[in-house]
């Protein structure tokens, strides 16, 4: 007759010990995953209760009247939505092409020897503090801006119908578009770095076999490379139009500052969520001035949300094609 | 000796081998990585119609002689080749030559299938549109054309839309045969077309290669030595930059002139 062998004594207090380690392990992570959820849920819920009172006396008008009195206590988020919005797509539609141009050029066409001095370069960018970017902003880029490129835009752009309307009015330097320009150059870096990632990790062959059929470099990167990493490309953007989002101080030094919505122009001084936060919530009263404020926080929450959600929708409608 | 099996239809294309026309031709040429010295004098033709493959061990620069009949090697800074490789006459070394028509005339299958990221049938209309100019009508017979010709066309008719990568491994091989031979180049460069494989996969690209040869000039670089024997008409031995010995493949593993040769074949190396 076989028995099992019953396990040594010290055998088993080790496993018992080991199995508890695993088990305080296990909490640990899921306490750290909580802890996350936790402060999103409380943030939420504090910026919903401080903007209860503004949202229960404005209701959804807060969302499209331009008017912003603190003296008559009448508040309405158009201005700043709308500044926040308009100067994100400028500056993703300057960095976008920028950066994939830089992209291309370090990873297919630069000489071995520029690509990582020139990638290092682009790189610091980064580096740059925001504030030092909206000083060069108001003191170099603003007066330049208004002087050289301003008018060459209205000349160039002013007579189209419509289209036109935008590059209109007097050339201040100051307002959405510059600020939209300087938050171009802001997130270029991200995008760039981003996209020549995912263009240096194209396999070479998949290169290789595009070139063989007789393709130019700009069929191989359009044709063959962009496809291939359109997934990293979006992720790049994305990361960049969050970026955009949520700046604020170089924004706020450039933008203008005003909370008047004048026509069509992009030369028009404007301002955004984030600088209309910075600028007064210092000198807020309580009561319905400091929500309104806070209610514009939520507001530029859910934007931000909604263009998370929107960009992992967009994901699964690029992913399947190359699914196996 | 090893016992090397022999394809039957070699002996009459060995019968006639005589008046073979010369499709490319190797003139003294050299080729340089930087300052190593990857090629070195070599004097070679490749005939029309027929397949030539290359042999020899890791680093010998049999794909390097490969890459320079389509000049994929100008991708590369520090690359440089000297001689002259006459294709049809014509030296595709010279400054002059435009390469956009060179691939045209050279197309290229690579050691892994690479799909591009797009259907299969664009995987095909792709490098058709970079050279011509076809009706909607005319490039479905094309992708058709060249589906048949790389015996995928029954496999895959059904789901032309869906992506080249959805295929298995030996299919996307022959969608990047098809791909290449849908241009209706000359010679069709084969790098290592087999080495990802699975031996069925493998089988039937070398059914493929037969068939392909009445159509186009084939030049394969491969490791597996019984693949020369089985698949080539010539067969080039190469060990360290030099051609040690080129000739039809049935002579040279029966009876090879070059005792190096010998040793490769027979296994003694390599």
């Amino acid at each position: 007759m076989t028995s099992i062998r019953p396990a040594p004594e010290h055998l088993l207090a080790r496993h018992l010990r080991q199995r508890i380690a695993d088990g305080a392990f296990l909490l640990v992570t899921r306490a750290a995953a909580a802890l996350t959820l936790l402060v999103l849920l409380g943030i939420i819920l504090s910026l919903v209760v401080g903007a209860s009172e503004s949202i229960q006396k404005f209701g959804f008008g807060f969302l499209v009247s331009s008017e912003w009195n603190p003296p008559k206590e009448q508040f309405g988020a158009l201005v700043p939505i709308y500044g926040t919005i308009a100067t994100s797509l400028i500056a993703l539609a300057i960095a976008v092409p920028v950066s994939f141009g830089i992209a291309v050029f370090l990873t297919e066409l630069s000489p071995v020897w520029m690509r990582r001095p020139l990638g290092i370069a682009i790189e610091l960018l980064a580096a740059i503090p925001s504030i030092v970017y909206g000083m060069w902003g108001l003191m170099v880029f603003a007066p330049f801006f208004a002087q050289y490129i301003q008018p060459s835009l209205s000349a160039v752009f002013g007579p189209i119908p419509l289209f036109g309307r935008l590059f209109q009015g007097a050339p201040l330097g100051v307002g959405i578009l510059a600020a939209g320009v300087i938050l171009a150059i802001m997130i270029i870096p991200f995008i760039a770095a981003v996209m020549r990632d995912v263009f240096s990790v194209t396999p070479v062959l998949l290169k290789e076999s595009a070139y063989g059929l007789g393709c130019t470099t700009w069929e191989v990167v359009s044709r063959i490379v962009l496809p291939h990493t359109r997934i990293g490309v979006f992720g790049g953007i994305m990361l960049g139009l969050g970026r955009a989002l949520g700046e604020t101080m170089a924004v706020t030094f450039v933008i203008g500052n005003t909370n008047f919505l004048s026509g069509l122009s992009l030369y028009a001084p404007g301002t955004s969520i984030t600088s209309t936060l910075a600028n007064e919530f210092g000198e807020a009263t309580p009561g319905i001035y400091t929500s309104a404020l806070i209610e514009l926080g939520l507001i530029l929450f859910a934007i931000t949300f909604a263009v998370l959600v929107c960009s992992r929708l967009l994901l699964l409608r690029l992913a399947p094609r190359d699914a196996a | 000796m090893q016992q090397i099996q022999v394809g039957a239809d070699r002996v009459v294309a060995s019968a006639v081998a005589q008046k073979q026309e010369v499709q490319m031709a190797f003139k003294a040429v050299n080729f340089h990585y930087g300052s190593f010295h990857a090629l070195k004098n070599i004097n070679l033709d490749i005939y029309k119609n027929r397949v030539t493959a290359f042999i020899g061990p890791s680093g010998c620069g049999k794909s390097t002689l490969l890459r320079m009949m389509n000049r994929m090697y100008d991708l590369y800074p520090g690359h440089a080749a000297s001689g002259a490789l006459l294709l049809d006459g014509e030296d595709i070394l010279a400054k002059g030559c435009d390469v956009q028509t060179l691939r045209a005339k050279v197309g290229m299958v690579f050691q892994k299938p690479t799909p591009f990221p797009m259907s299969i049938y664009d995987n095909i209309a792709f490098g058709v549109g970079l050279h011509e100019t076809l009706t909607r009508a005319d490039m479905e017979e094309r992708v058709e054309w060249a589906l048949r010709k790389a015996a995928l066309w029954d496999e895959v008719k059904d789901k032309l839309g869906k992506s080249g990568t959805s295929l298995s491994g030996g299919q996307q091989q022959r969608l990047c045969i098809a791909r290449a031979a849908a241009v209706r180049p000359e010679v069709l460069l084969l790098d290592e077309p087999t080495s990802a494989l699975d031996p069925i996969s493998t089988m039937r690209i070398e059914e493929l290669i037969s068939e392909l040869r009445a159509e186009f000039t084939i030049a394969i670089v491969t490791h597996n030595m019984q693949q020369a024997a089985r698949i080539s008409n010539y067969t080039a031995y190469m060990y360290l930059g030099e051609l040690i010995e080129f000739g039809e493949t049935d002579a040279m593993f029966l009876s090879p002139k070059d005792r190096r040769t010998e040793d490769y074949i027979t296994g003694r190396f390599g």
